[in-house]
C-alpha cells in the first residue's frame, strides 16, 4: 500500500493505515514477549477517557474559591493541599498553583515537549502539543490569547509558565462574579480546562456554556 | 540537543486552532501507543527522559510531519529496539523472535496499572546546599550540549531572578543518557520579555523556566 492509498479509508476497518499496523505489530511483539498483558493497557486507556480530566481541575479551583484556608494552602503547596481531597490524590509531588489576579494574568506551556498537569486536567489537548502553541505563547502569549479569543487589559501583567522540568503548572483562574453563595458543584461546572491553563477564562452565570 | 523540538521563540507555525469537544484520542491507536509508552516506562525498560530524549531525535522533517502520537510511536520503537527489548526484524515481521529480555520491574499486568496512574517524585536527597536563594539574579549558562537537556536555547545567556527552589531533582541530561540520576538542585527562574526577546517586546510579559543549577551561574 502507498502512502496515498490509506489515508482516505479512516471509515473503512478492513484497510488499516501504515500508523495502525505498526501499532499492531508493536502491541503484538510486547504481548508475545510477556512485557504487557493487552488488558492492562486497556485499563490505562480507559482510566484516561472516562476518570482522569479537567472536572479534578476545576474541583481544586472550586474549593479554591470557596474555602480561603484551603486557597492558601493551594498557592503555598499544591500538592499537598490537593491530596487531602481524597480522590483526586494521585497528582505528585510536583504541582504547583499560580493565582490569576486583576493585575496578573498565568499561562503555561511546555515549548519543549508537552508537559501538562494530566492528573488535575486529563490528556492535553492537541493544540497544547503542536508547534503554533509551543512556539508562540513565550514570544507573544497575546497574539496566542486572540487566538482563543481571549483579551487582556493592556496593563495586565502576563507570567507564561514554561514547564521545563517536572513541575506540573494549575492556573487558578479568578472567580467569576455573580456567583455569591455558590456551592463547590455548582461553581465547579463554570471551571474550564482552558482556564486553568491559562488560555482562557471560566464560564460566567450570564453565559453558563 | 539543538533540536526542532526546542521551538520556544520560533515564527511561522501559524495559528493556535483549538478543536471543541475534543476527544480524548482521535484515532484508538493513540491510545494503544500512550499506554504502551507508559506501560514500557513503568516495567523499567527506560526512563521519562529517555522516552522524550528519542522523541527528540527524531529526524526534524519527521518530527515536523508527525502528529504527537506518530512521535511517540516511533520514539517507542526506536528506543525499545536500542535499549535491546524487540529487534528490527521483530518490528519488521510483527511477531516475536528473539527471547525477551528482563524488565527491571516485571510484565506490565493488571496489577501494575495503579502505579501508572500515580505520579512519581523527582525530588531526591541533597548532597550539598542550594548554591542559589530566592532573589539571586542569575544568568543561564551558554551551553549546547548535543544531548538531552531542559535548557531551552531561547533562554541561554540570558539573565533573570531566582523566583523559587524547587528542590534537588533527578537531573534530566544524565538520566536520558543512562547516566544515573545525579540529582540537581532546580530553580524557578523568570526573565523579563525584553531580557529574552529584545527591546520591541511586550513590557507586560515576564517568562519563567524551572532550570537546574548546573545550567545557572550568579549574574554580574
Amino acid at each position: 500500500m502507498t502512502e496515498h492509498d490509506h489515508h482516505h479509508h479512516h471509515d473503512d476497518h478492513s484497510e488499516l493505515s501504515e500508523t495502525e499496523l505498526r501499532v499492531r505489530a508493536l502491541e503484538t511483539i510486547l504481548t508475545e514477549k510477556g512485557y504487557v498483558d493487552p488488558a492492562a493497557l486497556d485499563a490505562i486507556i480507559q482510566a484516561y477517557e472516562t476518570k482522569i480530566g479537567p472536572h479534578n481541575g476545576a474541583r481544586v479551583v472550586a474549593k479554591a474559591w470557596s474555602d480561603p484556608a484551603f486557597k492558601q494552602a493551594l498557592l503555598a503547596d499544591a500538592s499537598k493541599a490537593v491530596s487531602t481531597l481524597g480522590h483526586v490524590s494521585r497528582t505528585g509531588d510536583h504541582l504547583v498553583a499560580v493565582e490569576n489576579t486583576p493585575e496578573r494574568h498565568n499561562m503555561v506551556v511546555c515549548t519543549l515537549c508537552s508537559c501538562y498537569p494530566w492528573e488535575m486536567l486529563g490528556l492535553p489537548p492537541v493544540w497544547y502539543k503542536a508547534s503554533p502553541y509551543r512556539s508562540r505563547a513565550v514570544k507573544d502569549p497575546r497574539g496566542v490569547l486572540s487566538d482563543f479569543g481571549v483579551s487582556l487589559p493592556k496593563d495586565t501583567e502576563i507570567r507564561v509558565w514554561d514547564s521545563t522540568a517536572e513541575t506540573r503548572f494549575l492556573v487558578l483562574p479568578m472567580r467569576p462574579k455573580g456567583t455569591e453563595g455558590w456551592s463547590e458543584e455548582q461553581l465547579a461546572e463554570l471551571v474550564t480546562r482552558d482556564s486553568m491553563i491559562g488560555t482562557g477564562f471560566p464560564k460566567t452565570p450570564e453565559s453558563p456554556s | 540537543m539543538n533540536g526542532v523540538h526546542d521551538m520556544g521563540g520560533m515564527d511561522g507555525f501559524g495559528k493556535v486552532e483549538p478543536e471543541a469537544n475534543e476527544p480524548t484520542f482521535h484515532e484508538k491507536w493513540e491510545g494503544r501507543v500512550m499506554a504502551m509508552v507508559r506501560a514500557m516506562g513503568a516495567a523499567g525498560a527506560f526512563n521519562i527522559d529517555m522516552s522524550r530524549f528519542y522523541r527528540e531525535a527524531l529526524p526534524p522533517h519527521i518530527y515536523l510531519a508527525s502528529s504527537y502520537y506518530r512521535k511517540w510511536l516511533l520514539g517507542l520503537e526506536d528506543n525499545l529496539v536500542d535499549k535491546g527489548f524487540v529487534t528490527a526484524s521483530e518490528l519488521e515481521t510483527g511477531h516475536a523472535q528473539a527471547p525477551a529480555k528482563s524488565l527491571k520491574r516485571g510484565k506490565f499486568d493488571l496489577e501494575a496499572v495503579e502505579r501508572v496512574m500515580t505520579r512519581g517524585s523527582f525530588e531526591r536527597t541533597s548532597q550539598s546546599t542550594a548554591k542559589f536563594k530566592i532573589g539571586d539574579r542569575v544568568r543561564t549558562k551558554n551551553i549546547h550540549p548535543a544531548t538531552h537537556t531542559r535548557l531551552p536555547r531561547y533562554t541561554r545567556g540570558h539573565a533573570g531572578v531566582v523566583e523559587r527552589i524547587l528542590g534537588c531533582q533527578v537531573f534530566p541530561d544524565s538520566a536520558a543518557m543512562e547516566l544515573g540520576e545525579n540529582p540537581q538542585w532546580l530553580y524557578n527562574v523568570v526573565f523579563d520579555g525584553a531580557e529574552l526577546w529584545g527591546p520591541e517586546a511586550d513590557p507586560t510579559v515576564k517568562i519563567s523556566i524551572d532550570a537546574f543549577e548546573p545550567y545557572l551561574e550568579l549574574a554580574a
